[in-house]
Parts: structure tokens; sequence; C-alpha cells
């Protein structure tokens, strides 16, 4: 069931609500470009309606292995000097942020 | 094992109108207690130095990859077990929402698969409530917010920890099934008595090892409907989970009652204020784009397995009060805290080796909060029994029973160490001669037909024999002796 | 202009064999490769970093090592470029993207470390297209590399620095990934050996994740003997990676020699011109070209429909965008990369992750967002799953009746930088052919076979059942045999 050609396959508001979920800051011209090119991409997908999938599983990994665990032996962690030194901002050994507004 | 139950500081409860009910449903994260964390072999391991029990698995660092902790997913199957669950084969998903003590800014968790299903647990008081799914799911590290007057929300910056990223949790979902907070609280009570019984996890709501959020609604008493519910979330002992139910259920109803009604959201428990509050906005506007977690394989338990799980679990709280309450003759719920201290065998094994049901139930309940340190099962019948033959009085007992405690010595050894000789019945009998013709007119009083004056003067005869043995003499048998001279 | 590898330069079997003989020190040939990199990087800019220090030391290390009377390792002295999305402990690693720039990893990925272990020496780290998201590496945040064919034109991508480096003599052989075709369309337009292996045939330990579940880390070389030694070296179990097969390397050296007498060998109907639209008319000149080659070798050859990989593109931009926005949420300023400022954590998230994300990474974030949100995964992410089993279930129909089958790695050959910057849609369609296998995790390899009309490198794509390397490589070495 492909979308009717009037329609566009994805709304600027879409676009924009999607990128709040994405953490990203577009700007307006990027929302309208965004709104036509993903548009196009899932006016593609919507080929996908095409084909009868009643019934089939998904493939979520493609050797289909199972229980895969390992036991429950502690190993060596890494060195913290070594962590901290790529960190953008530290503290007493641990990872500075600007605080969380909106919460209580 | 010997824990305490944190019932919290005696607050009371707001009481909920009659012409409402509370309809709630609690989530309860337990932390596994494995050597390492749920996909990484960093150590599982409260209070270390910050940021020191962590690798790029569970820092979240690029390339990395998780590999399933299987004793993780053992004990997750053992606590479902317990809890009555279906087991099933399950796969992990990837729950997609940001926060900065998530490193992956996923947490990998389960969703519409989980491991445990369809299970339920009766309280001590015979309330059964059903629980939808206890799921594997990993922990967040810990912020600290800096600045300010220590809130979030006037904080200036906040100091991440990953030591605790990635250790194993299993949530506990409820069917909205619980009615009061009393029943609440039992069962939380109840599913952190399984866990220690299991040993899976030490469920210590102080450290946050144990975790509840409640889902709270009220509607009209008798109708059916789930109107619109709080989560709240916060709630750090078994006492708050009650009054913060109950608070919750009150705001619910007052806002109804003046023609307004809750909004759904997530709202924190202020301890201190006693109230709850609105918690972040983004917590309530959240879609968190499950998907399987392709980093991982599915669980698949084999039926050997799952046999292997059920025989090996331990007899749980439910079944050891029966027992103990079967074979000391007492209700079950007396049974409760010796069940929750971990005592049942202990008291089992005294009353098998002949003691006095009533009275080692009783002991354990007062006289043992403590621990039981060196004492055996076989000494701790020895006492009682030299008790219940009037060899030693009730504060002779808990003197001596003190002592075992400490050294792991007899009764008799102690006793007779102590000086306290058994008080013959003659000795008292010559004893009370003297008395009654000291004292004519409370005889008479004490043998006369006014109930109240016969207790009070039973009690002045008593004490005064008290008095004159230093407490040596047994306080049944002097009773007796009262009796019949009457 | 072109600054192709010379014939001469020596293969990794080859530079190895000189070095654990001691004929010739790895020293030697670091000097070497080292030298013709300063001489043809600045046109090619294959590399994001050029490691000559730590490749000098390494190859001191071997030579000392094979002096001392120690073993010397199947690749000892072999340099190696290694694609800059694969961790390297304390020596920088981009994705070729701003939010990494400088960062560097405190551990090192499982292939480098088996490369490594065996005496290969990575002299650099390799351009990619930002996170691999691309086909032609242009969408570098350090500036496209060339093809080194023809410096006006693309390497493929996204491994088209890995590619590239190979094709420029920078080093015999190299890493790459492919999640939809990354290694086998530029192996194709640099013309070069390029593989993909089985999905968890190689350990994805320290590659930095797209599509997690399609990615596969494979070789780069000159020949198909020297693609199976680097297969043979990182492929294998890793207990660090969960969906890792659990086996030994397969044995792909083991019939290079043995023809392909009898072997059945399908043209995938789809892709051999009516079907799937857009493949240029000399890569299907050479396809032919290769079916006919193997028939004289003795093969039975046939064509064979795969119906479903029609659906392949659409499905794979719903899956590999919806993983990659998922793996990609963790770049967030807070541990390690960039950070931009915000006065509150979420503002600084979102500020970093603005400024650091190129265009095309934030058009497949996007995407797969869109993908996995709500009222929509079960139309996208979810059909597109479900698709992957058809795929699978149609390429597993065919391997009843074949043994390998054959396609065009790419469409065309290498086109012009620029080229296909403007419309993403045309750009992905350049992994038509090549994204079937990464959907249903079956191993494929790109054989250079010859040239277009352009006189750029065409390569033919192998393809085999799962696990299938062995006749894989098998039947690449006869392509490789015909096409000399
Ligand atoms: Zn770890």
């Amino acid at each position: 069931m492909a979308e009717p050609d009037s329609q566009p396959a994805l709304s600027r508001d879409e676009v924009a609500h999607v990128a709040k979920l994405a953490l990203l800051d577009l700007t307006e011209e990027e929302i309208d470009l965004f709104t036509v090119q993903l548009g196009s991409v899932i006016e593609t997908a919507h080929d996908m309606n095409n084909l009868d999938l009643e019934g089939v599983q998904p493939t979520h990994h493609p050797l289909g292995l199972t229980n895969v665990v390992r036991e429950d032996v502690v190993r060596p962690s890494i060195d913290r000097a070594e962590v901290l030194s790529q960190a953008p901002d530290v503290e007493d050994d641990r990872f500075k942020v600007p605080p969380a507004l909106g919460e209580d | 094992m010997y824990t305490t139950v944190d019932r919290g500081p005696d607050v009371h409860e707001p009481s909920i109108p009659d012409e409402w009910e509370l309809v709630v449903g609690l989530e309860v994260h337990v932390e596994l207690s494995t050597n390492t964390k749920l996909f990484c072999g960093c150590a599982n391991a409260f209070g270390a130095e910050p940021n020191t029990n962590v690798c790029p698995t569970c820092l979240g660092l690029p390339g990395s990859l998780p590999v399933m902790n299987g004793a993780a997913i053992e004990s997750a199957m053992r606590l479902g077990r317990a809890l009555n669950c279906t087991v099933s084969p399950s796969i992990m998903a990837r729950k997609n929402y940001t926060y900065p003590d998530m490193p992956k800014d996923f947490q990998t968790s389960q969703y519409d698969q989980p491991t445990n299903h369809d299970g339920w647990l009766d309280t001590p008081e015979g309330v059964r409530i059903n629980i939808e799914r206890a799921h594997i799911e990993e922990d967040t590290g810990k912020s600290t917010h800096v600045g300010g007057d220590g809130r979030i929300s006037s904080a200036q910056y906040s100091l991440i920890d990953y030591n605790r990223a990635g250790v194993p949790l299993l949530e506990i979902v409820s069917c909205p099934d619980i009615r009061t907070a009393d029943e609440a609280k039992a069962y939380v009570s109840e599913l952190r008595g399984i866990v220690l019984a299991l040993g899976v996890s030490d469920a210590k709501m102080e450290e946050g090892s144990m975790r509840v959020d409640a889902n709270v609604s009220v509607r009209p008493r008798g109708s059916d409907e789930l109107r619109t519910r709080c989560e709240i979330k916060n709630i750090n002992s078994i006492s708050s989970v009650g009054r913060a139910i109950a608070h919750e259920a009150n705001r619910h109803i007052d806002l109804y009652e003046t023609g307004e009604r809750p909004i759904q959201e997530t709202r924190h428990w202020d301890e201190e204020a006693g109230r709850t509050r609105p918690g972040r906005s983004k917590e309530n506007d959240e879609d968190y784009r499950y998907f399987p977690e392709p980093d991982l394989t599915p669980l698949v338990p084999t039926a050997a397995e799952l046999e292997a799980i059920d025989a090996s679990l331990p007899e749980l709280p439910g079944a050891q009060r029966a027992a103990l309450a079967e074979a000391a003759g007492i209700e079950p719920t007396e049974a409760s805290l010796i069940v929750e201290r971990g005592d049942a065998g202990f008291a089992l094994d005294a009353i098998a080796a002949g003691g006095d049901g009533a009275r080692v139930v009783v002991h354990l309940n007062n006289n043992l909060a403590g621990g039981v340190g060196k004492l055996t099962a076989e000494l701790f019948a020895g006492l009682v029994n030299m008790e219940t033959a009037g060899e030693l009085s009730s504060t002779q007992t808990k003197e001596v029973l003190a002592e075992m405690v400490e050294t792991g010595g007899t009764a008799a050894d102690i006793a007779a160490a102590k000086g306290f000789e058994a008080m013959g019945t003659g000795e008292l009998d010559g004893m009370l001669d003297e008395l009654i013709a000291n004292h004519p007119d409370e005889w008479a009083r004490f043998a006369g037909d006014d109930e109240g004056e016969s207790k009070k003067m039973a009690g002045f005869f008593t004490g005064q024999i008290m008095k004159a043995t230093k407490g040596q003499a047994d306080g049944k048998v002097v009773a007796q002796l009262l009796n019949s001279r009457k | 202009m072109s600054v192709a590898k010379p014939a001469a330069f020596g293969d990794a079997t080859a530079i190895a064999a000189l070095v654990a003989s001691g004929d010739r020190t790895a020293a030697a040939v670091v000097d070497d490769h080292l030298a013709r990199i300063a001489e043809h990087e600045g046109d090619v800019h294959a590399f994001n970093l050029v490691m000559a220090d730590d490749a000098r030391s390494a190859a001191a290390a071997v030579d000392e090592a094979i002096a001392a009377g120690e073993t010397p390792g199947r690749l000892a002295g072999v340099p190696v470029a290694i694609k800059d999305n694969m961790c390297t402990r304390g020596v920088p690693t981009t994705c070729s993207s701003k939010i990494l720039e400088g960062w560097e990893p405190p551990y090192t990925a499982t292939v480098v470390d088996r490369l490594v272990a065996e005496g290969a020496i990575p002299v650099g780290k390799t351009n990619l297209d930002e996170f691999a998201m691309g086909s032609s590496t242009e969408n570098s945040a350090f500036g496209a590399t060339k093809n080194p064919y023809d410096l006006d034109k693309v390497p493929g991508g996204s491994s088209g620095g890995s590619a590239a480096a190979v094709a420029a003599g920078f080093a015999p052989a190299s890493l790459g990934s492919d999640t939809g075709g990354s290694i086998r369309q530029p192996a194709s337009l640099c013309g070069v050996v390029g593989v993909k292996p089985t999905y968890g045939a190689v350990s994805r330990y320290g590659l930095i994740a797209f599509g997690s579940s399609l990615d596969q880390i494979g070789p780069f070389t000159t020949t198909v003997g020297d693609a199976a030694l680097l297969y043979e070296v990182i492929a294998g179990d890793d207990p660090l990676d969960s969906t890792a097969s659990p086996q030994p390397a397969l044995p792909v050296s083991s019939k290079l020699d043995a023809g392909v007498d009898g072997l059945r060998v399908g043209i995938i109907t789809e892709m051999a011109g009516d079907v799937i639209e857009g493949i240029s008319g000399d890569v299907l000149a050479r396809l032919r070209a290769a079916a006919d080659a193997l028939a004289a070798a003795g093969a039975v050859v046939d064509e064979v429909s795969v119906p479903s990989t029609v659906y392949g593109l659409p499905a794979y931009y719903m899956v590999a965008p919806a993983e990659a926005s998922s793996n990609l949420a963790r770049f967030d300023g807070v541990r390690y990369g960039l950070r931009a400022d915000g006065t509150n954590t979420a503002a600084m998230n979102m500020a970093s992750r603005t400024a650091g994300f190129g265009p095309e990474v934030k058009r497949r974030i996007m995407l797969g967002t869109y993908a996995l949100s709500a009222g929509y995964r079960d139309a996208f992410y979810g059909k597109a799953q479900q698709i992957r089993t058809k795929i699978t279930e149609d390429f597993d129909s065919a391997y009843e009746n074949f043994d390998v089958l054959l396609s065009p790695a790419s469409p065309s050959t290498a086109f012009a930088l620029g080229d296909k910057t403007a419309d993403p849609l045309t750009m992905y369609l350049n992994d038509v052919c090549t994204i079937p296998s990464n959907l249903s995790g079956h191993p494929a390899m790109s054989v250079p076979f010859g040239v277009g009309d352009d006189g750029l490198p065409i390569g033919v794509q192998v393809l085999a059942p799962m696990l299938g390397e062995v006749v894989m490589f098998q039947v690449a070495a006869e392509l490789e045999r015909a096409g000399a």
C-alpha cells in the first residue's frame, strides 16, 4: 500500500520530532532538506509492502546462535587514568557534566 | 543467614477514605549479587573507588560489545521460578533513551520476550499478587549533583561514577493487584524474603540493591475501572512504600473530589516532605524505540536446566512459615519474624531436639534478635527444657541464653556458674508461710471473690517472693503455689 | 593520473616469506612502504593517520624476534593498513568524524591484535565515509580519498581508504568493514580483492558499530591468496563477541589450487541486467566474461533467480540506520570525543552531536530513529527484518542447486568525485548488488576481473552459502587465474 503521490511520505513536523528524539538540533533548512530526502527513502521503503510477509519470522541474528554466555569470573578492569584522560571534563575521578535541569 | 528487615521508622500512613479503593502495581528492581557485571568481567561490587570497576563494555566505549553473564541468567531464572513464573526463551532488547549515567545511551533490557512471566506471590496474610514479568536488565552509573542545596534542580554540575553501570538487575513487575498500602509493604517484604532465601541479592533498600517503584491509581470502591496512574519513584524503604502509596492515593482522591483528575506522569517520593513531586518532564514523554539487541544472542533455557533450577530451590519463606507454625503450634504469621531473619531452620532444629515450640519461638523473637551466635539448636533445646522444667526462671533463662550466645557453653554449666540453683517448692512453701503470716489482710484479699483484687494481690505476693529470692524463683511455680493455697 | 601499485611491489605472502627466511628485514619492508606513502599519500589521501614511528619500532621488534630464533608469524613484517573505525590502543581512532577526533581508545580491536600477533605491522589508520556511512569516502570529515587509478574518481566506500591504500601500494593488505558493501564495492572500484566474511566469522570486538547485525570486518589484498591468508589470521571465535561463530577460522587457503571443475555456478538473474536497473553494460560484460571463464575451467554455469534480493535496498535502508541510530546514541559528549557547550546535560548532548556529526550521519540517524519510532517500527524496521528472512530463504534455495553465485560487485566503475553527493538515494544505489549478503549474513567477495570502457577496474562478486568461504575462495582463485 504505497502512499498517494500527492501526500509527502514524511511531514516537516515529523522530521522535527525525530530530530528531537535523535538529539540533533537541525536548522530550518536542514529540516526542509531532510523532509524531502528522508521522504524519498521512506517512499522507496513502501516497496516492501509488495512482498507477502505474512507469518515470516524476522531475522535479528544471521547466524542464529543462542545461549552465548560467559563464566561469572572477574577480569581486570582498565586503568582509570587512561579512561579519564579521554574525557572532556573530569573532577574527583569522575566524569563531569553540566547540570541536569528540569528534574526534581 | 541473619538480616534485619528494614521496616523504617513507624510513621503513620494517611488512611484512605472507605468509598475509595487503591489500585497499585509495583516494579521492584533487585541487583543480582553476581561476581561480575551483566555484560563484562568487571567486579560487581558496592563501594569501590569511583570509576575503578570499568572497562570498554560497561563504559559503552565505541567498538565494545556485551557478553552475557551466565550466572546472572541463572539467578534470574531461579528467582523467576521461586515467583511461580513461566520461564521462557527470551531476547535482550535495547531501550533507547539518553541519560549521562547510562554509558551507551540505551539500556540493554528485555521487552516483549522476558525471561520470566506470569507468576505470583502470596503474602504472609494469604493475599495472592500476580506477577506480570520479571526481566533482566542492566543498572546505570551513579550521578552526584554538586552545588546548590543538593537538589538536582539547583545543582551546578554533576559527577558520574560508572562502577554500577552494567550491574545485573531483575525487574519484577506485579499486576495491579495490590489494594492497600499494607499489602504493598507485605508484598515487598515477602519478595525480599524470597530473594534472600535464594541468595541472589543482598536486597538492601538503603544501599539501592533493592528499589521499588509504585504505579498508583484509585477508583470508587466496587468499580472495576482502571483510572489514570502515576509512577512513584525514589522510594527508599519498606515503610516508605506504604507512605508513598497512601500519600499518592490521597492526592488522586483529592483531585477527583474537587472535580479535577490526575495526569499520567512519573513522580518522585520526597521522604522528608512526606509527599510526591512531579519528575522531570522528559520521563513522561519518551519513545523508547525498543528493538532486539543485535549484539546478544537469544536465551533458550533447556528443560534440563529448568528442572535443575527447580530442584535446587531452597524452602521459601511461605513454606518455612508453614513448617514452623506446624511444629511450634503457632499461627504462620507469628513465624514471620523468625523466617525473615533466616532462623526458621534453627527453630525447627531446636524443636526437633526436644525444645518446647512456643518457648523456642518466644526466645527467638524476643531474645535472639541480635543473632544466635555460638548457640546451637541442641544447646538451645537444653536451655528451653530447663526453663520449662522450672529449673530456671524466665529471667534466669534470658541471662543464661545471652551467655550461651557468647560462649557456646551448655545451659547447665552456665546456670551452675551463675549460682542459679533451682528453687525447690519446699523452700518457697516456707517463704510463703512467712509472708501470709506477715500480711494477713493482703492474703484475704487474694483469696476473696473480687477477681481484680485477687490479681493485684497475686502480683504483690509474687513480687515479694521474687524480691526475697533475688529473682531466682520461677514465676510460674510461684503462681501455682499461690493458687494451690487459695 | 594513476598512482596504482606497481606489479612488482610484493604481496603479503611473498613479503612474509622473505622476512621469515631472513632474506629481507621487516624494517626494510616498512621503510619501502613508508617511502611510497610519503610519495603518493598527498594525492590519494588514503590515511587519517600514518603510524610511521610505531611501524618502524614494530618492524624492529619483528626483526629482533626473528633474529632471536622465535617462530616468525604468518604475516611477519607485512605492513597492514587499518580502517579508522577499528580501535587501536593509544592511537587515534576517529571513524572520520569530528565527534571522535583525537580519541585514543584504551583498548585494541581483536582483529588488530590478531594481525599483530602474526607479525603484521600496522602502518596507518585509513580514511572512510564518516562512521562507514557512504559509498565513496567523500563523507569523511577529513577530506575525500581518491582512486589511485584515477585521482579524479572516488575509490568507493565506505572502506575507500583501505582499498586505495592497497591499490596504491601503501600496504599489501588492509582491513575494511562491510555493512552494505563497504569492502566489496571499493575493492571493485580500486581493482583489489575484497572479502566480506560470513557474519560472525570475524570478531567485531573493537569495530565501532554501524549496523551491528550487518557489520563484518574483512581484508583487502592484491591477490586471492593474500586475502585467504589474512582471513585465516583474523577469523575464528572470540569470547568478546557473542555473535562470533563458535569455531576456528575456516581453512580458506586449502582449495585455492583445486580449480572449479564440476562446481555449479549461478549468475543471479536479478543482478544480470533486466530486473535491477542501473547496472552498466561494461560491468555486465565482465560478469558474463567471468562466468564464461569459470565454464571454460569446468564449472557448470547457469542463471538462478533470487527474487527477494530486489527488496534488499529498501530493507537495508531501514535496518542499518535503525541500528546505527542506537549505536551512535553514545556520542553524547560525556565520556569521550567532542563536547560542545550547553547549559545543561541535554543541551550539551545535543550541541555536541549537532556539531560533531556530518550530514550523512545525521541523515541516517534520523532515518533510523524514524524507522524505530512509535507507530512506525512494525511497518519499517519490523518489515525489513522479515525481508532479511525472505532473502536468506531465497539464497538458501539457490544454494540447493549451486555451490556459489555470481554477480557484479558494483553497478559501475569508479565515478567522479562529487558526482553523486547531491542526492543520497542515487548514492545508496551503489550498494544494490552487495546489500543482500549483509542482510542474509552470507559471505561474498569481489575479485578484480578486467576493466570497463573507461579503463577503470571492475570486480566480480562471488557469493557463497553460510560459512561457505572455502568454496568462495576456490572460485575466486580460478577467476584470478583466468583474469590474469
Ligand atoms: Zn566492565
